[in-house]
């Protein structure tokens, strides 16, 4: 039994430790957010964060990531109350077919953890691993500056509340 | 009373011939025309200069070539690459071909300054009078920008530029290459270009406690750029010997099918040889080869070492690296460490792997696996391998997210036992937290 804690919910997970993450995350939590893709750790559907940082979660045994913080698309909002990072890439309809668009919001989200105010050339070279066959990068990029102004607009919000 | 002064004599005087010796004038300045250069010269000078790939210590992250600001780390403290682009005011624009030659031949720079044998003129000055002028008009033909060299941040009293001139009086060795009549043409013209332009052996020869190469354990293996240069003498690690036909393709190609893959510093220096011809590259592997041996010994260990590779990778968890039943029962639990070899790497450097044709070179010929230390094993667990941003290359994730401290070390310690027959690394827990604390920066296109 290995316990993973996804999401804030922990779960007692009963498989061998060698599994990749992605396969419980889909298979046994029916957490479907997380896509396979090449298995390989070279396009980044599959991208989830552990402790704040964006991981292949193909490549990942779970054996390693006990007492870990694992979040997942799920993780950051619901349809009826997406996330600022989901919000800004309905806003820019950023999907064509929307199969990297999950490890694309995890891996901004990321980003937008460790630098409120990215720079263009910051989000393209933090962005890098995670591929998109269908061409919409210009979306993608727009998207996570969106966010990045919705955050911080919202975390002022927040100061003024609190003053 | 007269001893001491004549104690104090001596050291005056001493001290006065070093002087003397060390002291170097200003050179005037001269502004050459572009307009000046045979085409063929500065054609020559390219290859050279990729050779010798001057554009990797001269140009910084994101900046302009040659242009200087890169952080060259030294036990010493850090030394920034000059400008070197025509610009008269901040680079060598007002340099005449006599003062580039006199700072390749005895590292001084026009003003008469010493330069810090960190700019390898160690190695340069075994460059011909022919090559250093194709050098200089390659580069009085380069964009001049305008950037200001950095000052250099080097611990007291090594930051005074007379040391550099002490050092030279113990190391340096003035004089161009002497070829070698037992050598072949090739064989010469290889040890010039490795010897010389190339100073492979910046990295790859191990440095005494002031700095110089040892000229008694040439190519014994060094350090470059915080990465392990393995030795490319007779101690070189690589379980399959290195022969001229290997080292060709791995100079030319950037990858040997019973080696691997130049990953680190290795890999902007087979990306800067790309500019230079089949036969010089060729020349250089004939040349390595010599020093290795590997031509010889092939034979006689090359099936050997594949057996080996191909029996170790073929059942990754069964062997070393396995903590059996207390009891001594057949069935047997993965330890951590082959655990995590089992869910993050087996995909691709498993024989049974999910897609053997990107499957990379069996670790077991691995000379990263069979190093005398972890440092670049370490290096490619935490940062992978990969290509320039939108260049095509071999590509690997980095794991520095995904594993904790503890779990890469007992990631690495089970690939050693696993993948190779040397004995199991000390320090692997030392190596991997001063690593952590320096984060290498992404390889960047030339």
């Amino acid at each position: 039994m290995i316990t993973l804690n996804v999401n804030g919910t922990t779960h007692q997970v009963d498989a061998d430790p060698r599994t990749p993450l992605l396969y419980v995350l889909r298979n046994e939590l029916k957490l479907n957010a997380a896509k396979f893709g090449c298995g390989l750790g070279q396009c980044g559907a599959c991208t989830v964060l552990v402790d704040h940082e964006p991981i292949f979660s193909c490549l990942t045994p779970i054996s390693v990531l006990e007492n870990r913080y694992i979040r997942t698309v799920e993780g950051l909002g619901t349809l009826e109350k997406p996330g600022p990072v989901q919000r800004a890439f309905m806003e820019e309809q950023a999907a064509q077919c929307g199969y990297c668009i999950p490890g694309m919001i995890m891996r901004a989200q990321a980003l937008l953890e460790h630098n409120a105010a990215p720079s263009d050339g910051e989000i393209r070279d933090y962005m890098a691993p995670n591929l998109c066959r269908c061409g919409t990068q210009m979306r993608i990029l727009r998207a996570v500056q969106r966010a990045a102004k919705a955050m911080s607009a919202g975390l002022d919000r927040s100061r003024e509340a609190r003053q | 009373m007269r001893v001491i002064i004549g104690l104090v004599v001596v050291v005056a005087a001493a001290f006065a011939a070093f002087y003397a010796w060390a002291y170097h004038g200003e050179m005037p300045p001269e502004r050459s025309s572009a307009a000046h250069f045979d085409p063929g010269a500065i054609a020559k000078g390219a290859q050279l200069a990729a050779v010798g790939n001057c554009s990797v210590c001269h140009t910084q992250s994101g900046g302009k070539p040659y242009a200087g600001g890169f952080p060259v780390e030294t036990p010493f403290g850090v030394i920034y690459g000059t400008n070197i682009t025509p610009d008269t005011d901040t680079g060598i624009g007002a340099w005449s071909e006599a003062a580039f030659r006199r700072a390749m031949r005895s590292g001084v720079d026009r003003e008469g300054n010493h330069l810090f044998p960190a700019f390898p003129y160690d190695h340069f000055t075994k460059l011909t009078d022919n090559d250093i002028s194709a050098l200089y008009a390659f580069l009085m033909t380069r964009e001049p920008v305008r950037q200001e060299n950095r000052p250099l941040d080097l611990m007291g009293p090594l930051n005074w530029r007379l040391s550099a001139a002490a050092w030279k009086l113990l190391f340096l060795r003035q004089g161009a290459y002497e070829p070698d009549q037992t050598k072949s043409a090739e064989g010469n013209r290889g040890a010039y270009l490795v010897e010389g332009p190339g100073h492979c052996g910046a990295c790859h020869t191990p440095r005494n406690i002031l700095g110089a190469e040892k000229a008694s354990q040439a190519y014994g293996g060094g350090v470059g750029e915080g990465w392990h240069a393995p030795a490319l003498n007779a101690a070189s690690p690589a379980p399959v010997p290195w022969t001229t036909e290997q080292l060709a393709a791995y100079l030319r190609h950037g990858f040997a099918d019973q080696h691997g893959f130049a990953a680190g510093p290795m890999q902007p220096v087979v990306r800067s040889l790309r500019k230079v011809p089949n036969e010089d590259v060729r020349a250089m592997a004939v040349y390595i080869a010599s020093l290795t041996g590997g031509d010889s010994q092939a034979a006689q260990r090359t099936q050997a070492a594949l057996d080996f590779a191909r029996q170790r990778e073929a059942k990754p968890w069964a062997t070393a690296g396995t903590e059996g039943r207390a009891d001594g029962s057949a069935e047997r639990e993965p330890s951590a460490g082959a655990a995590i070899f089992a869910g993050a790497c087996a995909t691709c450097h498993h024989a049974g792997g999910a897609l053997p044709v990107s499957r990379p070179v069996a670790l077991g010929l691995s000379s990263t696996v069979h190093a005398p230390d972890p440092t670049n094993l370490l290096h490619i667990i935490l940062d992978g391998i990969h290509p320039p941003l939108g260049t095509a290359g071999p590509m690997m994730p980095g794991f520095a997210g995904t594993l904790t401290d503890p779990q890469i070390v007992a990631l690495a310690a089970y690939v050693r036992g696993q993948f190779s027959d040397k004995p199991a690394w000390s320090g692997i827990d030392t190596t991997l937290s001063t690593l952590r604390q320096k984060p290498q920066p992404r390889a960047e296109a030339p």
